[in-house]
């Protein structure tokens, strides 16, 4: 049996599936290379969440850790020290923490998930400085009305003890509250947000 | 000679490719000044290469060793100083050249039907060219390297669901580090050089296909002589081969002033932030991209929204992709457009202009408004000639080009 014309529908129809077959062989071949951009076990390892154990802070100390090459403290706050922070709203630039420099659940009063428990990146916003914790009421230095809090050296910038920037001085922003969570009562993970965010 | 060539021609189609896009390439006989940036932006292309090859047989693409490696070529390699700022000067002029390009084709209308294909490849050109030039800008591993890098990653991460898990991504760790410099460098060096001239040979081979475009925005191709040769075309060889060799020796002037005694451009062309080593820790006071990203940048921070701001900023350059079907006119130059779009398109550069100034300064309430302002007018140009475009009062074109 001849006929003029040839049937392609056949042609046609091997070769789709063996186009669909080598699209899906090169989706599988770009893994490796797509794969290979994440971050190596190297940079997760240096990158890791850092555990903290803080039953031993005393009120009113400053515990620093590292977690991603930058210094990130704790600080245990006293009743008085939460009283007063609320009397400073006027002379701080950002009181209420509008800018996006803490996770959701730092936002308020206290920029902490514990009131009493301040954490936070031991960075100042303005150039990068780490800023000297400066407790002591009062001091000679800072004011009659210091309430106790960061100053930074370098170029003179002021937090108050929630990391809040006071106006008037070069940093933009209140310091960073790094992302982290409670793994019991007395343990922070910092670096993740945890499931109760 | 004739032998050898016969020889070639017989092998492989030198002759015929040749004619093709030389001597027997008609091109209208109308082209004046703003015409010599294509073929300058080709020259800028072949400095950029030549130049790139040769810094990275002395440069260290290593977090630790790369901001040394560059001041080893500047004090210590016998004219690395030269080749450096050929290659910064470079990358300046480059963008210069094609925004003056794009210019043209704005005002002759060269973007229209039938050369839709020619904008569409030069649009990729430009995107391959923003992400050469900000991948090749991280590689000195300066302050200004590493915090306009952090800042423009950071974009990514406005993107939602996926933007943290992206910028992770991009960066190869939980900030930018020997990671990401390692990737932009290959990316810089091999890949995207290889996507550009690619993209290259597709837009001169289009323009090819369809005939150059020219001031007065006539097809020559429909006044052709007995022969088939277009009666308003000339050669390209000799005839603007010789011209193009007039307009690359006045910009060698430019650049060779710009490259001897202000390589730097009093910080524009290389921030004076970048001459301090890449520093996590420490953020410079104010950080600015270079200045061919600046337009875009101050639409980015006009919007106070930072997702919104990420889309306007991306969708100012996307809006470009479709500009030959926004433009409805079928009179090509603005030669014979009616006033409405030469108020339009001096708009249009004006806020260009004016959002690439405020792009370089730290922001004031008062800055911000002005940029505000600005991408209004840009984004407006297309809403504007959308609107006016099909039913433009335009003049008589003439049948021929003209002068």
């Amino acid at each position: 049996m001849t006929t003029d014309t040839v049937d392609t529908s056949k042609r046609r129809t091997l070769t789709l599936a063996t186009s669909a077959v080598a699209a899906v062989g090169a989706g599988f071949v770009a893994v490796p290379f797509v794969a290979s951009w994440a971050p190596s076990e190297r940079a997760k390892t240096a990158g890791a969440p850092v555990e903290v154990d803080i039953s031993k802070l005393d009120e009113g100390r400053l515990l620093t850790v590292e977690w991603r090459g930058k210094p990130v403290w704790i600080v245990k706050r006293s009743n008085k020290t939460l009283e007063d922070l609320k009397t400073l709203d006027d002379s701080l630039r950002d009181a209420a923490s509008d800018k996006e420099q803490q996770p959701d659940y730092a936002k308020n009063a206290s920029r902490s998930r514990k009131p009493e428990i301040l954490v936070l990146v031991g960075i100042c916003t303005h150039l990068g400085c780490s800023p000297t914790f400066r407790p002591d009421l009062a001091a000679a230095d800072l004011g009659a009305d210091w309430k106790g809090g960061f100053f930074c050296p370098c170029h003179g910038s002021k937090f108050d003890m929630a990391g809040r920037v006071y106006s008037g001085v070069p940093a933009p922003t209140n310091l960073e509250v790094p992302p982290h969570y409670y793994l019991s009562d007395n343990v922070i993970l910092v670096g993740e947000d945890g499931s109760a965010a | 000679m004739n032998k050898l060539l016969n020889w070639v021609d017989d092998r492989f189609p030198l002759m015929s490719m040749w004619n093709d896009h030389m001597g027997k390439y008609y091109a209208p006989k109308n082209f004046n000044f703003w015409y010599f940036f294509g073929s300058l932006a080709l020259l800028v292309l072949v400095i950029q290469i030549v130049s790139g090859i040769f810094l990275t047989m002395h440069y260290k693409p290593d977090g630790a060793l790369a901001f040394a490696s560059v001041e080893y070529i500047m004090r210590d390699v016998p004219y690395g100083w030269l080749i450096r700022y050929m290659h910064s000067t470079g990358a300046s002029a480059f963008f210069i050249v094609v925004y003056l390009h794009m210019f043209r084709g704005l005002m002759y209308g060269s973007y229209k039907q039938p050369r839709e294909l020619i904008w569409l490849f030069g649009m990729l050109i430009y995107l391959a060219l923003m992400a050469e030039a900000f991948m090749g800008y991280l590689l000195p591993w300066g302050q200004m390297s590493f915090w306009g890098a952090q800042v423009i990653i950071s974009l990514f991460g406005a993107i939602p669901w996926v933007g943290d898990a992206l910028t992770l991504w991009i960066r190869g760790d939980y900030v930018i580090s020997d990671a990401t410099l390692n990737r932009f460098f290959a990316l810089h060096v091999i890949a995207l050089p290889f996507v550009l001239v690619g993209l290259i040979v597709a837009h001169l081979l289009a323009l090819h296909e369809v005939g150059s475009n020219n001031p007065d925005g006539v097809e020559i191709k429909k006044n052709k002589d007995e022969n088939g040769i277009p009666k308003d075309g000339i050669p390209f060889h000799p005839y603007y081969s010789v011209k193009d060799i007039v307009g690359v020796i006045v910009f060698l002037m430019f650049f060779v002033a710009v490259m001897f005694f202000a390589p730097e451009m009093g910080g524009y062309f290389i921030e004076h932030a970048n001459f301090v080593p890449a520093d996590p820790l420490k953020t410079p006071e104010h950080i600015a991209p270079v200045w061919y990203f600046t337009p875009f940048y101050a639409i980015l921070r006009a919007v106070p929204d930072k997702l919104m701001g990420v889309i306007a900023m991306f969708g100012s350059i996307a809006v470009l992709f479709v500009l030959p079907w926004i433009d409805r006119c079928k009179v090509k130059s603005i030669r014979y457009r009616a006033t409405i779009f030469k108020v339009n398109l001096a708009a249009f550069v004006v806020s260009f202009l004016v959002l690439g100034y405020l792009g370089m300064l730290p922001t004031t309430p008062g800055r911000t408004l002005v940029a505000q302002i600005g991408s209004i007018v840009y984004f407006g140009f297309f809403v504007v000639l959308w609107y006016t475009s099909k039913n433009e009062k335009t003049k008589p074109v003439p049948e021929r080009v003209t002068k």
